[in-house]
């Protein structure tokens, strides 16, 4: 006989024994990247027509190295987090819907490895 | 247990959309499009890395029409998204929950991302950098 109470046993879990960590780095994700967007979409709108020598020059710098790799991580994590509940909704087939949250978390590494790396090529090639 | 082929819920067909309805798909619909433009944004990044022939070749396709028809969706999505994730967030934290709060900020949201969108299309043809 377990001494904890009730609410202790289920408290912070659920039927998905992970509580409300998915939830919660949803969360976390979409209030980091508020600022992180508006940031993008600013810098992008200024570096349109940019040549590759404009471009070093503007990723030479940690800053926008710095905040291009975390909005790179905060972006794969937060879409990560909702193409999982988006297959979870909609793929009925067990092996299919595990093969496919597998793939997108895999996709998502890849790529924002892909991008935190480009984005150091050009911090130190500048 | 009998299974039988009876209609089951939520039966979306049969009911009219409404503003909330159709902002709530378009969250799903611009997150899911939002997770196709990164390939855009790593191929952008990596063709930068590469060198200036690939980065060349990048910005030649971004700056095609196509690529700019492109380019003007995910810009639109990447504000709706943005802007509909914020009401969510108070929606969260308890805030705006009554259905006229819902409609307002659903509104707020339509014309924010389309006055954000523009902006930005102005400020890229226009602006200066940053």
């Amino acid at each position: 006989m377990s001494l904890r109470s009730p609410i202790g046993l289920v408290r912070g879990l659920g039927s998905a024994k992970e509580g409300v960590s998915h939830w919660w780095s949803q969360r976390l994700t979409a209030i980091a990247l508020v600022p992180l967007t508006l940031w993008f979409a600013a810098a992008i709108a200024g570096h349109v027509d940019a040549d590759h020598a404009a471009m070093t020059a503007w990723m030479s710098s940690p800053i926008t190295a710095a905040l291009f790799i975390l909005l790179i991580v905060a972006t794969f994590y937060h879409a990560y987090l909702g193409l999982q509940v988006v297959i979870e909704d909609y793929v009925h087939s067990e092996g299919l819907k595990i093969a496919s949250v597998i793939l997108i978390k895999g996709a998502c590494i890849v790529l924002a490895l892909i991008g935190v790396l480009s984005v150091l090529t050009l911090l130190f090639e500048g | 247990m009998a299974t039988t082929n009876r209609p089951l819920s939520p039966h979306l067909q049969v009911y009219k959309p409404q503003l909330t309805s159709v902002l709530s798909i378009l969250h799903r619909g611009t997150g899911v499009a939002l997770a196709v433009g990164t390939l855009l944004l790593i191929y952008w990044l990596a063709a930068a890395a590469n060198g200036p022939e690939s980065f060349a070749q990048a910005q030649g396709l971004i700056g095609s029409w196509i690529g700019r028809l492109l380019l003007f969706g995910w810009t639109f999505a990447l504000f709706y998204h943005l802007c509909n994730g914020i009401r969510h967030l108070f929606w969260d934290g308890g805030y705006g929950l009554e259905l006229p709060d819902v409609y307002r900020s659903g509104w707020m949201v339509v014309i924010g991302s389309f006055a954000l969108t523009i902006v930005s299309w102005l400020f890229g043809y226009f602006g200066g950098g940053l």
